[in-house]
């Protein structure tokens, strides 16, 4: 098993007919994952990369039984694109977009309230579980199919912790990006309670950063509910108070925003924290051990 | 404030001491002169003072203006203060704190409000929690005058002043719902000796992903309040740069990885002059003014570039590097960690060109030599 994606995923792409949007597709296809429609407003009729494309999502599930959608639409229409989607009743949705309006996502996150929808992002890599399912814009090669989930807030840190993870010969359940904003669809919490009841992922490795309480979450539910070991390194322990460090929700504004109270936090719940962000292939490598004797 | 109808004391903005004993003059009576700086915590950092007279006023005004001010969300070199708030002082009985912000857990907007208003909002949230009242608002259906009454008799309103604040509350939402704030804070809320409400202090934060709908509010943007680095690289096209205190200059693809570089660095003994992620490029130019940068900053002893390739593509990046070695005088060591899409093509771009540089096997290497370097130990 894995999380979220695999090898029943059928994809939707929503912007498959801009520059990141067919660009991505066509390495997702590369990379074994079910392209099975691309809807682009106004371009209904074509086809791009043999993905027929449909002016709207509701049209193209009922066609293709499309049961997740990647999004790749300009942030001043995203919010939009997120919730025509969950209007056809999509049960996973991947916004890659960065630079989505506060509001605009106050509006989504109001919208999904009550509906059975599952959003990731927005501002993420996306999801892959490696050698079955890739919705996202990761380097598929870095990866390796195991049992170690990857849920994190940053993109490229994150291939860095998988690179270091695959060299170690540690194989992957699911990596997710949760994504760098202030009100991302899926949380640390949420995607931990996923890896909690998977039967493939044996630990997971939480990579946070500075800004919001989304560690803090983190660290009360592994208290009260992971039964599965967890590794954890948080970015930014050298970052200055009230600066905005390129993710939208990577900036301290209150003492719950510094690294070093999320360390402390997912510390005191038996996390184990990596010294440093390149050794935290290592540090799972101890923890497997560990678990294995 | 005024244009949403929140009341706020008679004032103005000025530039010189001069100008302000002038708008002391035409307020008549005692006035305030506040230090305009993008950052909280002034009134503690002494950029709030207080004039009997016009001449006090100008005197106030001249001991602020020109200097730089350091608070607790400024660096340690502060923000300089180029104009000061020239405002009638009233006089005040009690000081309140309301606000607007979006609750990251609720994910809807948020209003505060607290009798303990004056001091760090902060502060009182770790000193005496229960003096911060919080009403979560629905934005379908906005702020409703039920939740406004229960904030001000929470707050120990009475009278009038009941309907007068939750008018002003509402007001405040709908500013921070119009022009897309981040945050909408009055601190203090005063309410005067007469019983009247007056915001005697605010700081709106806007939503930089809004900024597109917004042009009035990008023409508010005061670069002298800011770093001359973070000015300079941004009309590069650098728009992810954040000055550090350190001396070792940082290009790293990622706003996490950055974070991370920046945080190794520190683990191997070093200390980074900035955090600069170089974002997703199909051309050179950035890495080129990226490096422009490094040879601007007269701090920079060594560089680090560490790219893990993924939409950024590393034989851009390494092109771009090569640029930047015929296009200015480097002489600082560099030190170069490539992984990810196109590296094999990246990494012979490098050495084909014959450029002087330290490479770098993995993560940790990269920082490591590159402390060593800004140290002098490797070249």
């Amino acid at each position: 098993m894995s999380i979220l994606v695999d090898k029943a995923t059928r994809l939707l792409v929503q912007g498959i007919t801009g520059g990141e949007g067919s660009f991505h597709t066509q390495r997702c296809i590369e990379y074994g994952t079910k392209v099975v429609a691309g809807v682009t407003p106004g371009k209904g009729g074509n086809q791009i990369l043999g993905v027929p494309v449909y002016n709207n999502v509701e049209r193209a599930v009922a066609e293709t039984e499309a049961n997740a959608s990647i999004i790749f639409v300009p942030p001043a229409f995203a919010a939009d694109a997120i919730m025509e989607a969950t209007d056809a009743g999509i049960p996973l949705i991947v916004c890659i977009t960065e630079g989505i309006p506060v509001m605009d996502m106050v509006k989504v996150h109001s919208y999904l309230k009550g509906k059975s929808t599952r959003l990731i992002g927005p501002n993420c890599p996306g999801v892959i579980s490696p050698g079955k399912c890739k919705v996202g814009i990761m380097v598929g090669e870095i990866h390796l199919p195991g049992n170690v989930g990857v849920v994190s807030r940053s993109g490229t840190l994150t291939y860095d912790v998988v690179a270091q993870l695959t060299s170690l010969g540690i194989g992957q359940s699911t990596c997710v990006g949760i994504g760098g904003d202030a009100l991302p669809g899926s949380t640390f919490v949420d995607i931990l309670n996923l890896f909690n009841v998977d039967n493939d992922t044996k630990a997971v490795v939480l990579v946070g950063e500075i800004g919001g309480i989304f560690e803090q979450e983190a660290a009360e539910f592994i208290k009260g509910e992971m039964t599965k070991p967890v590794v954890a390194f948080v970015a930014g322990s050298t970052a200055p108070p009230g600066k905005r460090m390129g993710h939208a929700g990577a900036i301290i504004t209150g003492i719950a925003g510094k690294a070093s109270e999320k360390i402390k936090a997912l510390s005191a719940v038996g996390a184990l924290i990596a010294p440093n962000p390149a050794e935290i292939g290592l540090t799972t490598k101890r923890v497997l051990d560990r678990i294995s004797t | 404030m005024l244009q949403f109808g929140i009341p706020v004391p008679k004032g103005r903005v000025v530039f010189t001491p001069a100008e302000a004993r002038a708008i002391a003059e035409e307020i008549g009576g005692k006035v305030v002169v506040k230090a305009q700086v993008y950052a909280g915590g002034r009134g503690k950092a002494g950029g709030i003072k207080m004039a009997d007279t016009p001449e006090e006023a100008e005197k106030a005004a001249s001991q602020l203006l020109g200097t730089r001010m350091v608070t607790h969300q400024t660096g340690a070199e502060g923000v300089a203060i180029s104009k000061v708030l020239v405002e009638e002082a009233s006089e005040i009985s009690r000081e309140l704190y309301v606000s607007v912000l979006v609750d990251s857990t609720m994910k809807l907007p948020l209003m505060m409000a607290s009798e303990a208003g004056g001091m760090e909002i902060e502060e009182v949230a770790q000193a005496a929690p229960e003096k911060i009242l919080k009403v979560s608002i629905d934005p379908a259906i906005g702020f409703q005058p039920f939740q406004g009454r229960k904030l001000a008799y929470g707050m120990n309103l009475t009278g009038k002043q009941v309907a007068e604040a939750t008018r002003l509350m509402t007001n405040l939402y709908q500013l921070f719902m119009t022009k897309d704030c981040s945050l909408a804070e009055i601190n203090p809320l005063a309410v005067t000796a007469d019983g009247r409400l007056l915001a005697l202090d605010a700081k709106l934060n806007f939503d930089d992903n809004a900024l597109f709908r917004h042009k009035d509010i990008q023409e508010l943007h005061d670069e002298e309040q800011e770093e001359l680095l973070e000015v300079q690289a941004r009309q590069w096209g650098i728009n992810n740069y954040v000055k550090m205190d350190g001396n070792i200059g940082c290009m790293v693809n990622g706003a996490g990885l950055a974070m991370a570089v920046n945080d190794l660095i520190q683990y191997c003994g070093g200390s980074a002059a900035n955090f600069l992620d170089i974002g997703t490029l199909n051309t050179t130019d950035r890495v080129v003014n990226a490096f422009r940068m490094f040879v601007a900053d007269s701090r920079v002893r060594a560089v680090l570039v560490n790219i893990f390739g993924g939409m950024a593509r590393v034989d851009v990046i390494a092109r771009g590097i090569v640029e930047a070695y015929q296009q200015m005088d480097i002489s600082f060591p560099v030190v170069v960690r490539l992984a990810g899409t196109n590296v094999d093509e990246g990494k012979r771009i490098l050495a084909e060109s014959g450029i002087n540089f330290i490479e770098a096997r993995d993560f940790y290497d990269g920082a490591h030599k590159a402390v060593q370097a800004a140290k002098g130990q490797i070249k």
